[in-house]
């Protein structure tokens, strides 16, 4: 055994890399219900991936072959059922999962320095994975994943003078169809899949390099030991990774759960009118996004189109997702965990939250004019928070932090 | 290619704006068609009328009639005798005895397969839609239906709801629209079971891995792994 | 410091309880996996018994059919045909169906239920060719007088004798395969299913 691993050892750093990712990579030992996430992202990608190499094999990228092939597997692949279910609940679960990680970035600063890279790397990852939903949700072919596409790609067409331009190059035709079709295939199961893959190693990698942060935003790395430990830390393995596997297993308990009793989850993980085989000649009468692009699809909606064209709506939602990016120099606070911050700023994150949850409920709904009104006044919210951040979180009382974990 | 662009834009603005508006068939009262897809019995007599009143004219081309066999505890023999009117073997889909030409001509519309039906409209729909036939002079079949307005579709029913009571009528509704609910995810049958298993056994797995964590985390909270002070 | 030891033998345990059972868990995801790769419904349905009618099938006639992907060939055999049978065993490798290549009810002289109809999958037991059927007796490129009727195989030059058997000194190692197959009555055949015991 040892000898196998010295052989290994001299070829390839494993023991090093063991050591420092895992055996003695010191974690702050006072991780909360908030830190469960970040590994369960990383289970629920593998999910994503394994399920999807199977279900390609039998998926047929083909506008007159996709839709009934998904019903093939449904019903004439043995377990095929279950893999697909696997993948149509993963996606949503990998954004549930998502939105929880951000959520606890919020919580407790963890975009604040030394941390930025990890938060723009995960921003980028939160983006991909968007396009990867979006061109996944395409590939069923039915009326939700048609006109849904139509909606989608067709606000590329709304930028002046190259629009049109863009708007054929992502066709490959002059409407939605096989093209389409068929590299949105090629991206979901290949090109963004492998992107993923990539920004996750950045990420960690980024992460391992300046340490996590924790609930209570302190730097452990300050506070070391004679023998350059650092005294509220402690080995991610086997701590850790114990721990991980009771938070993996609820999650599987959970999730399970979804796949085998409610895999269209009322219409909100599977929609109705997507059991339609796609049909150029009929829109459904009600089309959103699936709920996880909704919050955005609000913003898009908020914004009535300007000299007739939609453009300040779709630039706006753009905004919404890249103004994420510059949160690590928008927050001015001197601490970053919520339980030291000064009440302005969480008032504001409260506000926040109430604005991304009731963004993404109207953007389910049926327009009115109420609605619309709502909108148009949270993504005013929505941006504010974000305007407003300099200011909120330099003024107020924070509290003093305390050097060492609360908890040791 | 101005065209593609202004169509475009127009076409973005409409559905961003007022394709949102009102969901259809809302408006509609359906009423609840309380069918229980673990009543085998319904589902034999369901599959039993769809075969008689509704394979003539509608396909349900994802399902095998061997698969049906199976899954509702039909002998292959007998379903081949007695519910297989439109193909010889056992495994071929169930299409409609109805070529597709005739049908535009009949009915000025191809009759839809029925495989997802009562996934795309749910089973109240299905339900409330079978019931739903009036007399109406104008309409070629001198009937039509409060659930779908001007429906192509004669009431094939129209002998059983005279001949029957209401209660039976209703029944023998209710077993169709069963049956289609069972055909538009034939798994729904198995999967609750599966379901029960598999959240055992992670129950039993949650258990063990939550003595884990704890054993080691006496550690931490003894203060083994603390750094030394 | 430590106010309660270090339980050792609880935490090996637990530690292989939870791998154990983690480990059954992994083996029953591989189970739906796994099984996606067996042959769909659909590919069930495709290969389905396949239904032949011989009415019409008259002596030294040969009808092909498409079983599983696979020419199944049914042909019917005359007397003189039946008889030289038996007649070169010597010339074949393996005369007496020892070899399983055949169901139980094929394992006689004329590897057939009904001795004049023969039923043989016609994909050579070498590469997979399909050999040509040459029942003409004497054959000049054959080999003239010695050659009794069978099949020759134009790929690699294999023969075989009109029962599928194989012939001494040519690639292919065995004889040609009898699918399962029985008599629904007296002309029809059903390619694909065992007659009930």
């Amino acid at each position: 055994m040892d000898n196998n691993k010295n052989w290994i050892d001299q070829r390839f750093p494993l023991t090093k890399v063991w050591n420092e990712h895992l055996a003695e990579y010191y974690t702050p030992r006072n991780f909360n219900f908030w830190y469960f996430f970040g590994s369960l992202a990383i289970l629920v990608l593998v999910i994503q991936i394994l399920t999807g190499i199977f279900l390609t094999m039998h998926f047929k990228p083909d506008a007159a072959l996709a839709f009934n092939s998904v019903e093939y597997i449904m019903r004439d692949v043995d377990w095929g059922w279950l893999i697909r279910y696997i993948h149509s609940t993963g996606a949503s679960a990998f954004f549930v999962v998502i939105y929880l990680h951000m959520y606890r970035g919020l919580l407790y600063g963890s975009y604040k320095a030394p941390r930025e890279l990890i938060w723009i790397l995960g921003m980028v990852l939160y983006i991909a994975l968007m396009a990867e939903a979006f061109m996944g949700y395409v590939l069923p072919w039915g009326q939700m994943s048609y006109w849904g596409a139509k909606v989608i790609i067709n606000l590329f067409g709304s930028f002046p003078i190259v629009g049109e331009l863009i708007l054929e190059f992502i066709l490959g035709d002059y409407a939605v169809g096989d093209p389409v079709l068929n590299r949105f295939f090629s991206l979901h199961v290949i090109a963004i899949p492998l992107i993923l893959v990539i920004l996750v190693f950045l990420h960690i990698v980024a992460l391992h390099t300046v340490g996590s942060n924790n609930p209570d935003g302190v730097e452990i790395k300050q506070n070391k030991d004679k023998n350059g430990i650092p005294k509220d830390g402690i080995p991610f393995h086997p701590y850790y990774s114990v721990k991980d596997i009771v938070g993996v297993v609820v999650f599987l308990m959970i999730f399970t759960s979804i796949v085998f009793f409610a895999p269209a989850l009322g219409g909100y993980f599977l929609e109705a009118p997507n059991f339609v085989e796609a049909n150029p000649l009929k829109t459904p009468d009600h089309i959103a996004p699936l709920w996880y692009l909704t919050p955005f699809y609000s913003v898009l909606r908020a914004i009535p189109p300007m000299f007739g064209s939609q453009l300040p709506g779709v630039l706006a939602m753009f905004a919404a997702l890249l103004i994420l990016i510059a949160l690590p120099w928008l927050d001015r606070s001197k601490v970053k965990s919520i339980r030291y911050r000064s009440w302005p700023y969480k008032v504001a994150l409260t506000i926040f939250v109430i604005t991304f949850i009731v963004l993404g409920w109207l953007g389910m709904q049926a327009v009115t004019p109420l609605y619309s009104l709502m909108a148009q006044v949270f993504t005013a919210l929505y941006f504010a928070f974000f305007i407003l951040m300099p200011w909120f979180t330099s003024v107020g009382k924070t509290k003093p932090v305390p050097e060492r974990t609360t908890e040791h | 290619m101005k065209t593609l662009l202004n169509t475009t834009l127009s076409a973005v603005a409409a559905m961003v704006i007022s394709f949102n508006a009102a969901a259809s068939g809302a408006g509609v009262h359906l009423d609840h068609a309380n069918t229980d897809i673990t009543d085998e019995a319904s589902l034999q007599r369901g599959a039993q009328s769809f075969m008689n009143y509704c394979s003539g004219c509608h396909s349900i081309e994802l399902m095998r009639y061997n698969r049906i066999a199976k899954d509702l505890n039909i002998d292959e023999a007998d379903m081949a005798k007695n519910l297989m009117f439109n193909a010889e073997k056992t495994g071929s889909t169930i299409f409609s005895s109805m070529p597709d030409k005739g049908a535009k001509e009949w009915f000025g519309t191809t009759p839809p397969d029925l495989s997802l039906t009562a996934r795309a409209r749910g089973t109240d729909w299905i339900y409330t839609y079978l019931k739903g036939f009036y007399a109406d002079d104008t309409r070629p079949y001198g009937v039509n239906n409060h659930v779908l307005e001007n429906a192509s579709m004669p009431d094939v029913l129209w002998q059983s709801k005279q001949d029957k009571s209401e209660q039976d009528f209703n029944q023998e509704v209710r077993d169709i629209t069963n049956f289609l609910d069972y055909v538009s995810e034939p798994v729904k049958l198995i999967r609750y079971e599966i379901g029960v298993k598999v959240l055992g056994f992670l129950f039993i797995l949650f258990i063990l891995s939550y003595l884990l964590k704890k054993e080691y985390w006496k550690d931490v909270k003894y203060g083994k792994w603390r750094a030394k002070d | 410091m430590s106010e309660q030891e270090i339980d050792l033998k609880k935490r090996r345990f637990l530690t292989g309880a939870t791998s154990v059972v983690g480990a059954v868990g992994v083996g029953f995801v591989l189970v739906p996996f796994l099984s996606s790769w067996m042959p769909s419904a659909r590919a069930k349905a495709a290969g389905a018994p396949v239904d032949v009618d011989i009415t019409k099938l008259e002596e030294g006639q040969l009808v092909r059919v498409l079983w599983r992907k696979k020419p199944v060939w049914i042909f019917k055999r005359d007397k003189t045909a039946l008889a030289n049978l038996s007649a070169q065993d010597d010339v074949l490798v393996d005369p007496d169906n020892s070899e399983d290549q055949q169901p139980v009810y094929a394992k006689n002289a004329h590897r057939s239920i009904n001795p004049e109809v023969a039923v043989i999958i016609g994909i050579c037991t070498h590469l997979g060719c399909s050999p040509t059927y040459r029942p003409e007796v004497g054959a000049a490129d054959l080999g003239g007088d010695e050659w009794k009727g069978g099949f020759y195989c134009p790929c690699h030059g294999s023969k075989f004798d009109l029962s599928g058997r194989v012939f001494k000194g040519v690639p292919a190692p065995t004889n040609l395969v009898i699918p399962p197959y029985h008599f629904v009555n007296d002309s029809l055949i059903r390619i694909g299913i065992d007659p009930k015991a």
